[in-house]
């Protein structure tokens, strides 16, 4: 591999040793894609590429709890169906402490802890989460599993809307109303609080996120650090112990690996990226809520993973970033869409509501998720390997397994 | 002491009691066979040895240490080698992450490396394929590479359980003959067959199993030669 031919590679570089090639051409395309991304959001719209840089940076939260998931589902062959408890985690994590919220709780005290550790508290605590969660889950396989983690994602936002003003372990999370007025991330890394108005950091002026740009550009950078730190746990002994287990759980035992650990720790990583996009999306919106955590997010997710390539980080980066442009971008504009497309062709008449026709416009948005669904079913069964397989998936579908085949004799003479 | 000693040994695979007192020993550098009919118990007692299916009353001990109730990875480490029934190989991995994951207990890399050039030695076929994903090798191939991901975990003894089922004749002599080599390095084989005459002529010595207990047992040349046997499993 290239690790061969350049054996005096700068550091940077040692970060991607061992990565296939094919991947960092495709990484580096993205990176170039979100670097001039926001220059290119501003010109195109004249000055006012707020808006869709907002847009972009939050699908950028999506990408990580797609890569998230990927080592869940992707690497370690668990089903989870309910990935959006941990992003519930996360986000509540820095609600919690990082807004006014804890002042109305039995603590009676505002707890303002800088974001940037709260990055790790989110990660940790819904880590932590992830191991609990997979604790009872062990024994289970398959659809037992997706159930019992099915149930994990409906109990987790519900635990959230219950410790508001009223439960009995008083108001901790705000209940139904969610938590509002979280602190923005801001730089430098000070600790914000009364003490702030001081001199302590007088030279350094303080910057607070408040700009579309300020979160893109930290959510390229949270997207970076998690593509190489599970690009790396992809090539590491657990990554190859992660696929032992999705392929063959006897067999992986039989060669010594310890299946209850490894599950665990596939559990409890997954969730990890989780909780790192939660705490960044509790402090960009500025408000958590228990609505936010729904089912949907962990479909939504799980689709974002299979579409793109499941076990293939590129590809679900790319599943991520197409599903949630056809969600979030082509559905909404889809009625305007079909509208305008209709006038051009001289078929403007279809707008005007007639009996039991509402107009082009409302009809399209009715169906907005046939549409979504149509695509989903287009795309599997154009690719069901994914949009962007990985490498392995390419070649099993190309040459076709031979499970159980009988040696063919005229092979071996 | 024996290398590896089932002492009395009772397990259930689920509600079936499927070895009823089960005794045997194997000294090191033997190859011990042990045969029997469908259901008679025979992959339930290499499950036992290596811990998939542990045991619920008697002893495995592997140089008199107690090793029944360990948890199967530790097994592994301790030098029991199982080559699952059904070969098991990793699908989706290619046939050189396969046998990296054969020595996931071991740590000398230096070691490792040596012992991956040695097995591809013994099995050419599984060099050429090494980039390959495990399945798309034939039925034979795998065979072989689940055979050389066991002897990657370094282990004194190696369980292997049919590892001619379902394969050409010419390749099952090519089997038994690659297992004689991997004896004659030293490495203790315990083997299951449904080609018992082939099996027995490669070992020094023989169980019988039948319905969960040991019938019968003793050197090779006395079992091949005993009518009962060449009756239930020779087809004589």
């Amino acid at each position: 591999m290239s690790t061969a031919q350049r054996p005096n590679k700068p550091r940077l570089a040692d970060l991607t040793s061992g990565w296939d090639d094919r991947d960092l051409i495709i990484y580096r395309l993205l990176l170039l894609f979100a670097i001039v991304f926001p220059f290119g959001a501003t010109f195109l719209t004249g000055g006012s590429g707020g808006a869709l840089i907002n847009t972009a940076a939050d699908a950028g939260v999506y990408v990580l709890l797609a890569i998230g998931l990927n080592i869940v589902v992707g690497y370690a062959g668990l089903l989870d169906l309910g990935y959006a408890a941990f992003f519930a985690i996360g986000a509540y994590t820095v609600g919690m402490f990082s807004s006014g919220q804890l002042y109305g709780s039995p603590l009676h005290h505002e707890i303002h802890l800088p974001f940037w550790l709260l990055l790790f508290v989110g990660m940790f605590a819904a880590a932590g989460f992830g191991a609990l969660l997979g604790a009872p889950t062990l024994r289970l396989r398959g659809d037992y599993l997706a159930i019992v983690t099915l149930g994990f994602g409906e109990i987790v936002p519900r635990i959230f809307r219950y410790l508001g003003p009223g439960s009995v372990l008083g108001n901790w999370t705000g209940g139904v109303n969610g938590i509002a007025g979280i602190d923005p991330p801001s730089l430098p890394f000070g600790i914000s609080g009364p003490w702030e108005n001081g001199a302590a950091f007088g030279f350094l002026p303080r910057f607070d996120f408040i700009d579309p740009l300020a979160f893109y550009i930290l959510m390229v950078i949270l997207v970076v650090l998690c593509v190489i730190a599970a690009n790396n746990l992809y090539r590491s002994r657990l990554g190859r112990a992660w696929m032992a287990v999705r392929e063959d759980e006897v067999a992986a035992a039989a060669t010594g690996v310890n299946t209850v650990a490894i599950k665990l720790l596939a559990f409890a990583i997954g969730a990890s990226f989780s909780g790192f996009a939660g705490t960044y999306y509790g402090a960009k919106l500025s408000l958590v809520s228990s609505e936010n955590f729904a089912f949907v997010v962990s479909v939504t997710v799980l689709i974002m993973v299979v579409l793109g390539g499941m076990g293939n980080i590129p590809g679900v980066i790319i599943g991520a970033l197409g599903i949630y442009y056809v969600l979030f971008n082509l559905l909404t504009n889809l009625p305007d869409l079909a509208v305008n497309a209709a006038n051009s062709i001289g078929l403007g008449f279809l707008n005007t509501s007639k009996g039991d026709w509402i107009g082009l416009h409302d009809e399209v948005q009715r169906l907005n998720f046939l549409v979504f669904g149509l695509i989903l079913v287009l795309v599997m069964l154009l690719r069901p390997q994914g949009l962007l397989p990985s490498r392995v998936r390419e070649q099993e579908l190309a040459k076709g397994i031979s499970e159980e085949a009988v040696f063919d004799l005229r092979e071996e003479s | 002491m024996a290398l590896l000693e089932i002492d009395a040994v009772d397990t259930y695979y689920g509600r079936v009691h499927a070895l009823q007192g089960v005794s045997l020993n194997i000294e090191e550098g033997e190859i011990v066979t042990l045969i029997g009919s469908n259901g008679a118990g025979k992959t339930t007692t290499l499950r036992t040895i290596s811990g998939l299916t542990p045991a619920s009353r008697g002893q495995v001990r592997l140089r008199g240490r107690d090793i029944t109730h360990l948890p199967a990875a530790q097994i592994v480490g301790l030098g029991i080698g199982h080559v699952p029934e059904g070969r098991r190989i990793f699908h989706r991995m290619s046939v050189r992450d396969n046998l990296v994951l054969g020595a996931y207990r071991r740590k000398d890399r230096e070691g490792i490396r040596r012992d991956q050039e040695h097995v591809l030695t013994l099995f050419p076929r599984v060099r050429q394929r090494l980039n390959q994903i495990g399945g798309t090798l034939s039925g034979g191939e795998q065979q072989m590479l689940a055979i050389a991901r066991g002897l990657m975990s370094k282990p004194k003894v190696l369980l292997l359980d049919e590892p001619s089922l379902g394969l050409a004749p010419i390749l099952v002599d090519q089997i038994f003959d690659i297992i004689r080599d991997i004896n004659r390095e030293g490495t203790t084989i315990l083997l299951i067959e449904q080609n018992a005459t082939k099996a027995l002529t490669v070992s020094n010595r023989g169980y019988v199993l039948e319905t969960g207990r040991i019938v019968k047992q003793g050197p090779t040349k006395m079992l091949l030669e005993s009518p009962d046997v060449q009756k239930a499993y020779l087809g004589i």
